[in-house]
């Protein structure tokens, strides 16, 4: 099968890859780019593991085609973090222990940092509604909703 | 207690590559040459296989080989076997079924695997298993275990007759008849616990590699337990000598038991990346995962708990069929007989105890030890049959268990359990302290009035952990010993690396485990590293499952860092010219006390590796490494207590109010804990009121991805109240119980106790759905009683 030429720009760098048509924007982050950190939980759109954002939309990239990212701005868990410094979800989420295995947590935090750019003071029930879509077998949510809550609180206060 | 020791809240050391999406899984594994597999896999739930033509697949551009049954038999990998041998009342050993890794001439459960395809890339093998032709002819099915034990059912195995794998039973049957012959009030139930899907966030992986030139394999792998899946590829597998395999088990995106296992999957990789000369990759797709990791559950029992006229409980008979589905996984036979009638006796002193169990095949997957395994079953028993009898004796739920509680320790129960320690009655009372009990009555009165039902329920949970004493085990069938190893090596410069047979994939071993040695020796938490999950670097181990970590895998490096001590203070002795007794470990010091004599403890290091200066004889270095054997398991225990709104008009339950407190003897990180508490809460949440496995009456899988099976997620579940009561457990050095499955195994009889009682009828099963909840209203009459 030939292969589309496709050139986007990724957590703000520049960013040419080749793929086949079929092929998700996950499989190629993952196995064409190495970006590792988004994961594959269901490869249908219900777990959320696999979350990024195109053009400042969250989306689930096991449902969006490596060809849609021609010209588009993709942020990934990677590209949370800035020279070395932990965005404040992902300090939070360490400071609590909102997170176990480790394997819903990269969708869950890109999840949040979406919240909070769109909604910079969530209730409790907003945050849980918000997250319903990124299934945690590991922590019952519970740390995982106050860290975002704190990271939200913190946020509002570097403001 | 330090800020970094035992008790600390310490931020987990793993949680920096975890939230910066640098977890090293293995999916996230990428070798060079590697190839891909695709399982072609049954479409039917029991079927001969007449015949394979993979002539259409190999033909596909980009396909290497397709492999099938007959040829791994051939090459002489052998069955995959149950490790736990349970002998039938009778004294027949159990009827244990072939199980091949590939299908040879029969298929029994919907995706079991028939061939393999080893492509270029997944895409391709995937396209190339659905040209893969099998000549199925289609035999009839059952899914249900009670169906299969009917006389005409289809039979699964040959040498497993009416397909009962074992019949078995434990206790004093007719002291237990008498006992509730001349009870005042017996209390009877039938009780289902419904099948689940273990469902860890990361779907099982493998990446295998045959190196030719030094017949070596390498395997990557999601494994709960590596050095295990080692010792049964190569002692019962045949896969490859122990000394030709090595097993990695990277991080790991959670287990909950279903990682226990080795499935077919595992094996089938390493033996097509042999015929290949390739790096086989597999990863299960979420339906895959359905489909074929190890489901949890699956009972359905029949009790009679009977009590006297003063609501002391005088016996207990239970019968239960367990569902083990097609074939016996590695510790199948355990869950339901040593881990389920074994706790039977619950929080409370019981004379007379007797239950019957008999294990059945069917053509679903195979189902074995999933979070709490056999222990939840139990628990869901003891305490619906509790809070019933309370109903029906009109006294107070928590009063008649405050009646029958064990108060002395230790406890000897009629069902082999030696409860060591405990105090459940302090469990209980901070329970409903926290839960603000006394408070309730006004909160459903408010509730009424909003013309909503509001309910209570409690569950006094018991359990079992810290697996296990081995001679005992043994005694018992087990197959391996069920201890742990850890090896503790001080570097020339002081820093500490500890290698450790128990795995972490979730569970925060490596801040939770250096806390331990921080706290020993007054050293700085980041000078001490936990190594573990390949077979290469780390001593002979037995894996993390049965909450046994802390009890068991924690109790190992406790004494390895026990000889790690007197070695130091040897040295320490000799170098600074004083006795061992006098020499103390504090503040980054080998001192000896009371005076000002000291040395670094980098210097100790130093001096052990230089060897210039030591006492006669003593050999260089400083490692040491122990094998710990637990004297008994250990008995988490504790009360939660649930409070539930239900909307009698659409039968929808909300959680308002969860609260446990828990006995877990010895806490190292309270965060950690807490955390552990919360995801086997939810997990018993999601057991209660959402998840369901379904298998209609032909096999097949009606519940196979997440838009048919429900998970918990956010918006279904509170925050949890989670406190703790604390016995130690005199048992291992630390006082540790273990705390990974409590939640899963205390929780859902709290949940339908407190719908039950808000609804009013004890006839609700698991899980809970609003449909239920509401048809359950409807049929006892009382869903006009909100007022």
């Amino acid at each position: 099968m030939s292969k589309t030429h496709v050139t986007t720009t990724i957590n703000g760098t520049r960013t040419e890859f080749l793929c086949e048509a079929n092929e998700t924007l996950l499989t190629v982050l993952r196995d064409r780019l190495h970006l590792t950190g988004a994961k594959e939980g269901c490869g249908s759109g219900d777990c959320g593991a696999c979350s990024v954002t195109l053009n400042g939309r969250l989306v689930a990239s096991c449902l969006v085609l490596g060809v849609e990212a021609e010209g588009a701005e993709i942020t990934t868990v990677e590209g949370m973090a800035e020279g070395g410094e932990l965005h404040p979800l992902q300090q939070k989420f360490l400071d609590l222990a909102a997170l176990q295995c480790g394997v819903c947590t990269p969708g869950i935090l890109v999840a949040a940092k979406a919240l909070l750019e769109k909604n910079p003071d969530p209730s409790e029930q907003e945050v849980r509604y918000w997250l319903a879509g990124n299934l945690c077998r590991c922590t019952g949510y519970d740390k995982i909703i106050k860290a975002v809550l704190a990271a939200a609180a913190d946020l509002r206060g570097a403001a | 207690m330090t800020d970094q020791g035992i008790g600390a809240r310490v931020k987990r050391k793993e949680d920096k590559r975890f939230t910066t999406g640098h977890g090293k899984y293995t999916d996230d594994v990428r070798m060079e040459n590697q190839a891909y597999a695709a399982f072609v896999r049954s479409p039917f739930a029991h079927a001969e296989i007449k015949g394979i033509d993979k002539s259409a697949a190999e033909a596909m551009e980009g396909v290497i080989a397709v492999l099938t049954g007959p040829e791994l038999v051939a090459d002489g990998i052998g069955n995959i076997i149950c490790g736990w041998a349970v002998t039938s009342k009778d004294g027949s050993p159990m009827n244990m079924g072939a199980w091949s890794a590939l299908a040879t001439e029969k298929v029994r459960y919907v995706g079991d695997a028939a061939a393999v395809v080893i492509a270029e890339s997944d895409a391709i093998a995937r396209r190339a298993a659905e040209a893969v032709e099998v000549d199925y002819a289609e035999l009839p099915a059952v899914a249900v275990a009670s169906k299969a034990l009917a006389a005409g059912a289809p039979q699964i195995h040959d040498n497993a007759p009416g397909n009962l794998i074992y019949d078995w039973e434990i206790g004093d049957e007719a002291a237990t008849d008498a006992a509730l012959a001349g009870a005042a009030h017996v209390t009877e139930m039938e009780i289902t616990n419904n099948r689940l899907a273990p469902n860890p966030m990361e779907p099982r992986s493998a990446v295998a590699t045959y190196d030719p030139i030094e017949e070596h394999y390498t395997l990557y792998t999601t494994s709960q337990n590596p050095h295990v899946a080692r010792l049964v590829l190569s002692a019962f597998y045949q896969v490859a000598p122990e000394n030709k395999l090595r097993v990695v088990a990277p991080d790991v995106g959670g287990g909950f038991g279903s990682k226990i296992y080795i499935y077919p999957e595992e094996i089938t990789c390493l033996w097509a990346s042999m015929k290949t000369g390739r790096s086989v990759k597999w990863t299960s797709d979420r339906s895959e995962a359905f489909m074929t990791d190890a489901h949890g559950r699956d009972h359905v029992t029949t009790a009679k708990l009977g009590f006297d006229a003063d609501n002391r409980i005088v016996g207990f008979k239970v019968d239960t069929i367990a569902n083990f589905g097609a074939y016996m996984s590695l510790f199948s036979s355990a869950v339901p007989t040593y881990l389920y009638a074994t706790l039977l006796s619950g929080q409370y002193d019981i004379a007379n105890i007797h239950c019957n169990v008999r294990a059945v095949y069917t053509n679903t997957v195979p189902v074995d030890a999933y979070r709490g395994a056999g222990r939840p079953e139990a628990c869901y028993l003891v305490e619906r049959m509790m809070e019933t009898a309370a109903r029906e004796l009109g006294v107070e739920p928590t009063e008649l268990r405050r009646a029958n509680f064990i108060r002395e320790f230790p406890h000897q129960t009629p069902v082999i359990m030696a409860y060591d320690a405990g105090d459940f009655e302090a469990n209980l009372d901070q329970a409903l302290a926290a839960a603000d009990v006394a408070g309730f009555a006004a909160r459903k009165a408010e509730s009424a009035k909003r013309g909503v039902l509001r309910g209570l329920g409690f569950s006094s949970y018991i359990e079992a952990c810290g697996i296990a004493p081995s001679a005992a085990v043994g005694s018992l069938g087990a197959g391996v010993g069920l201890w742990e190893s850890a090896e503790v090596r001080v570097n020339a410069v002081g820093t500490i690396e500890v290698l450790t047979g128990s795995h972490s994939h979730g569970q925060g071993h490596e801040t939770a485990f250096a806390q331990v040695v921080a706290d020993r020796f007054d050293l700085p938490l980041d000078s001490i590293s936990i190594v573990h999950g390949d077979t290469d670097t780390v001593q002979m181990g037995m894996g993390t499952y049965g909450s046994r970590s802390g009890a068991v895998g924690l109790s190992a490096i406790v004494k390895a860092l026990d000889k790690v001590e007197a070695k130091v203070k040897k040295i320490a002795a000799h170098v600074l010219e004083a006795s061992e007794d006098d020499i103390v470990i504090e503040g980054g010091q080998v001192k000896v006390a009371g005076t000002d004599k000291a040395m670094g403890w980098h210097e100790v290091g130093l001096s052990a590796y230089t060897a210039h200066n030591l006492p006669e004889g003593m050999e260089p270095g400083l490692k040491e490494t122990a094998f710990y054997d637990p004297a008994n398991f250990t008995f988490p225990a504790g009360t939660y207590i649930c409070e539930v709104e239900v909307d009698p008009e659409t039968g929808v339950t909300k959680i308002e109010r969860f609260t446990c407190s828990d006995d877990f003897g010895t806490i190292i990180n309270p965060m950690i804990v807490e955390g552990q508490v919360h995801g086997g809460v939810a997990q018993g949440i999601g057991q209660a009121m959402l998840e369901q496995v379904v298998y209609d009456d032909d096999g097949q899988l009606i519940t196979g991805s997440y838009m048919d099976y429900t998970m918990p997620r956010a918006d279904d579940v509170p925050f949890y109240d989670v406190h703790h009561a604390s016995t130690t457990c005199p048992n291992n050095p630390l006082g540790i119980k273990g705390c990974g499955e409590a939640g899963a195994i205390g929780t859902p009889p709290a949940v339908i106790n407190a719908i039950t009682d808000a609804i009013g009828t004890n006839d609700l099963a698991m899980p809970a759905t609003p449909q239920a909840v509401w048809s359950a209203l409807q049929a006892s009459g009382k869903s006009m009683a909100a007022e």
